[in-house]
């Protein structure tokens, strides 16, 4: 029974961890780029919520208002006036950019909010809990927050395929070129790619500033959970990124069940055994 | 036209010049012991082991097109050896210097051929998630766990019985080592490897049809760029007398703050390096009361230089002037066909008919 | 509508020069060949005409205003649409959506998605597939289609007949000889020179970034042409 409840638990921390990599697999998927600086993103989120919170003694849910359309033009302005000049065959600039990026959001964060850990406030739904059975119990929030990570890539996925926005990511992603030459503005379609990603990356560093406790150098360890659900889901398919979300939620589970100290770590390994046997990930789309 | 002769030059004046300003730069290095100054040998330390981590790291990345955020993996696991070498096997720490480095590079080839099945920003961070792990390991081992530990008194007697003694030689070693990595680099793409490797990063796929194995050659790039890696790590923590895993595998310093240095003083030149650290210590000795913000300055300065000078501050500068210090290119001239091509100073100079590439 | 003209042309890919100095007049309502041995430079200049390469202002006009080096995805919006060589259809796109794709940013006019089904029959059966899971030919009109959703003025057509078998090549000219007569100003490039000659109203021959050539096609020999595509 313990291992059921172990197991369920790392189910839903998988949900978190997809919701962590789509961004990072939205952003690649149309443009090919990697962004380094994507977990310090996401505690960026989480502070700015803070701040939001602190400011207008709103609760976390309600600072999302604020926070969504921020980081939704704070990524398009990024995308448009910085990483869409580091964009080509080289892939050096755009990954020392990123990285430099989340060398000042960190050091930025620290010098503002000293290294104090923090966490969001949701109240008692936080830790209620519903009993399945006599032994198992499921966390109201972790379950939410599950859903919300479906809901996030059903929606995503609609964008994709039934608009007209979607068509012109697809297209982009297929053949940029080609894109202009029909007409596609392909430097706006990569700034409203970002101001999305960033979107999810604001959802993802919200809800988990309720869940644990961040700080400003946390950014890394996020970043390192999404690419790794990313890389075991396969590079490209937003629902192989779900799956590889939830083998590192379980694996980690499962690690952190045999020894407290064995949970990242068991993570890791797991990452670096699917690269060693399966190096395309389990739904691969696109070719690395 | 069929007469012509074309000859393969390599120095030029100011290279030359330049190699006398760097002899004479040693040997001042070398008589600063003599003014007993030590904040600034503990310095010059510093400065000596940075510039060797961004030597080995441009080497990596800008002439092997391995872009690594993983090599605190190797320092960090050179650092540990040391201290292992020296607490259970009872070397001294001098001789347990080198051999910290082999570990290092033999380490490095399992985790060389599990992370070449990514590439380019993958690469990147799969190595870092390979340091990750190396830090989680040394925090279940019995090297002090994840509070660390510090090198045994009677050790750090074993090198000099004085304090004074001890920080000279470790001076000495620093700067051995500063130079051994600009002599290490400087050689490496003068011989053929360093041709072989200019052909794998202009075009991969071309090299490959001359009979370049890309492969080799890079895994012998990363296990070489590991061991030298892992022998100055083992060097900082000499110095610092004292690890632990978060210090000795942290990203920020060991691998962020290499990769500025090297992008901002110009990759894949080996002058790069040079000037990148001068920025470096120049932001971080001036900021010092500012706490973190020459990270801050240190980020922007190279988000900058990459929307708008690519080939790094050196680069920039070389380009407009003209300037090589380390003249690694060859410079192919016609000479009139009467004329036998003689090396004009003697140094370097190839006819190209015995160029011929490298068995790889 | 609408004439395009390049005075003066020069490209670059990096250090190696494509193009020198290339006049041409796309008359209005015309259709012009562009032949040339292959690396003549033939698709520099659509590249240039559309904004895919940067060149400077005053290298091409539309209409005698300059628009050299605008952005490419502005030239659907002043009538040129251009079916690339190789096809280039998106294939994580259906047919239909390529199409639809191609109407993005379309000006008025008679195409729709309709009559683009009917005047490439067999497209409409599959508008649910891949674009890249049909054959060479309906590849093709699926390129051109996608072109003539933006309702265009100029149809800049690259290398069309490249790799088709001579049966299918030979009815996509009969549809191009039709849009000619409607009004449209097309340029075919071609390395098949007898081909485009045959439809053409005015050549342009190009060989090593220069025009080795130029006259209206019922006014060449077809061994002056040959003289100057080869060379010889």
């Amino acid at each position: 029974m313990e291992w059921i409840s172990t197991l369920l638990q790392g189910l839903l921390l998988g949900g978190v961890y997809s919701l962590f990599a789509i961004g990072l697999s939205l952003v690649f998927g149309v443009m090919r780029l990697v962004n380094i600086a994507h977990g310090d993103l996401i505690v960026l989120a989480s502070f700015t919520s803070y701040v939001v919170v602190q400011a207008l003694g709103v609760g976390p849910l309600m600072s999302l208002v604020i926070v969504l359309p921020t980081f939704f033009l704070f990524g398009y302005l990024v995308q448009l006036l910085v990483l869409n000049r580091t964009l080509g065959d080289d892939m050096l600039p755009p990954m020392i950019v990123t990285f430099g990026l989340s060398i000042v959001i960190q050091n930025a964060l620290f010098d503002v909010f000293t290294a104090d850990n923090r966490k969001l406030n949701l109240g008692p739904i936080e830790t209620a809990s519903f009993r399945l059975g006599n032994d198992i119990a499921i966390g109201i929030y972790p379950l939410a927050v599950f859903a919300i990570a479906i809901a996030t890539i059903v929606a995503l996925q609609a964008l994709f395929y039934n608009t007209k926005l979607g068509r012109e990511f697809r297209a982009t992603s297929d053949d940029a070129e080609a894109a202009r030459m029909m007409g596609i503005n392909t430097k706006r379609v990569f700034a409203v790619a970002t101001g999305i990603g960033m979107v999810v990356i604001a959802i993802a560093g919200v809800l988990m500033g309720v869940r644990t406790t961040f700080d400003p150098f946390s950014g890394p360890v996020r970043l390192l959970f999404a690419f790794e659900a990313v890389i075991i889901g396969g590079l490209g398919s937003i629902w192989g990124t779900l799956f590889g979300g939830i083998v590192l939620g379980l694996a980690q589970a499962i690690g952190g069940q045999i020894d407290p100290q064995f949970q990242i770590m068991t993570g890791h390994i797991v990452f670096l055994v699917v690269l060693l046997l399966r190096p395309t990930g389990f739904f691969p789309k696109v070719q690395h | 036209m069929t007469n012509q002769t074309y000859i393969v030059a390599r120095a030029t004046t100011a290279s030359k010049a330049a190699l006398v300003i760097m002899v004479s730069c040693v040997v001042v290095l070398l008589l600063v012991p003599l003014t007993g100054d030590r904040g600034s040998m503990r310095l010059i330390v510093e400065i000596c082991y940075f510039l060797a981590l961004a030597q080995m790291w441009n080497l990596l990345a800008g002439y092997a097109g391995l872009l690594s955020v993983g090599q605190q993996a190797f320092s960090g696991f050179g650092g540990y050896m040391l201290f292992a070498f020296v607490v259970y096997g009872g070397l001294s720490p001098l001789i347990s210097l080198p051999l910290a480095g082999i570990l290092a590079g033999i380490v490095s080839l399992p985790v060389a051929i599990l992370m070449f099945r990514l590439s380019g920003p993958y690469f990147a961070i799969g190595t870092w998630v390979t340091a990750e792990v190396f830090k989680l390991v040394f925090f279940e081992i019995p090297l002090g766990g994840g509070s660390g530990m510090s090198l045994p008194i009677q050790a750090i007697r074993d090198i000099s019985p004085t304090t004074e003694g001890r920080e000279l030689i470790i001076y000495l070693t620093a700067l051995a080592i500063a130079v051994g990595s600009v002599a290490l680099v400087y050689s490496m793409l003068r011989s053929r490897f360093g041709l072989a490797l200019t052909a794998v990063r202009d075009n991969e796929r071309a090299s490959a049809s001359v009979g370049i194995d890309s492969f080799r050659l890079k895994l012998g790039v990363f296990v070489t760029v590991a061991a030298f890696t892992g022998m100055v790590g083992a060097l900082i923590f000499l110095q610092k007398l004292r690890i632990s895993p978060g210090s000795a595998f942290d990203v920020m310093e060991w691998s962020a703050g290499i990769i500025f240095i090297v992008v901002i003083g110009g990759i894949g030149r080996i002058e790069g390096p040079f000037v990148g650290v001068a920025v470096y210590f120049l932001l971080r000795e001036t900021t010092a009361n500012y706490g973190a913000w020459y990270m801050i300055l240190l980020g922007l300065l190279a988000i900058v230089i990459m929307l708008f000078a690519r080939q790094g501050l050196w680069g920039f500068l070389a380009e407009r002037y003209r300037l090589t210090v380390f003249p690694i290119e060859r410079r192919v001239r016609t000479v009139e066909p009467v004329e036998k091509a003689k090396p004009s100073n003697g140094i370097s100079d190839t006819a190209i008919s015995n160029l011929s590439l490298p068995p790889f | 509508m609408s004439t395009i003209e390049t005075k003066g042309l020069t490209a670059y890919y990096g250090d190696f020069q494509a193009l020198f100095g290339v006049d041409i007049i796309l008359r209005d309502g015309e259709t012009t060949a562009i032949i040339g041995a292959n690396g003549a430079g033939k698709s520099t200049v659509m590249k240039a005409i559309t904004g895919l390469i940067k060149t400077s202002p005053e290298m091409v006009f539309i209409d005698g205003a300059p628009c050299g080096g605008r952005e490419a995805h502005t030239a659907i919006a002043s009538g040129i649409a251009m079916v690339p060589e190789g096809r280039r259809l998106f294939p994580s796109l259906t047919v239909e959506e390529n199409l639809l794709l191609g109407a993005h940013c379309a000006r008025k006019g008679p195409w729709t998605l309709e009559r683009v089904y009917e005047v490439f029959p067999g497209l409409k059966e599959r508008r649910r597939l891949s674009g890249t899971a049909l054959s060479g030919g309906q590849q093709q009109m699926v390129a051109i289609g996608r072109a003539l959703m933006s309702n265009p003025t100029s149809l800049l057509c690259d290398e069309i007949s490249l790799g088709l078998a001579p049966v299918i090549i030979e009815d996509l000219y009969r549809n191009i000889a039709k849009l000619k007569e409607e009004g449209l100003s097309i340029v075919i490039v071609e390395q098949d020179l007898v081909r485009a000659v045959s439809v053409a109203d005015r050549v342009y021959c190009l060989m090593e970034g220069r025009v080795s050539l130029e006259g209206r096609a019922d006014e060449m020999s077809l061994a002056a042409i040959r003289n100057a595509y080869f060379g010889v």
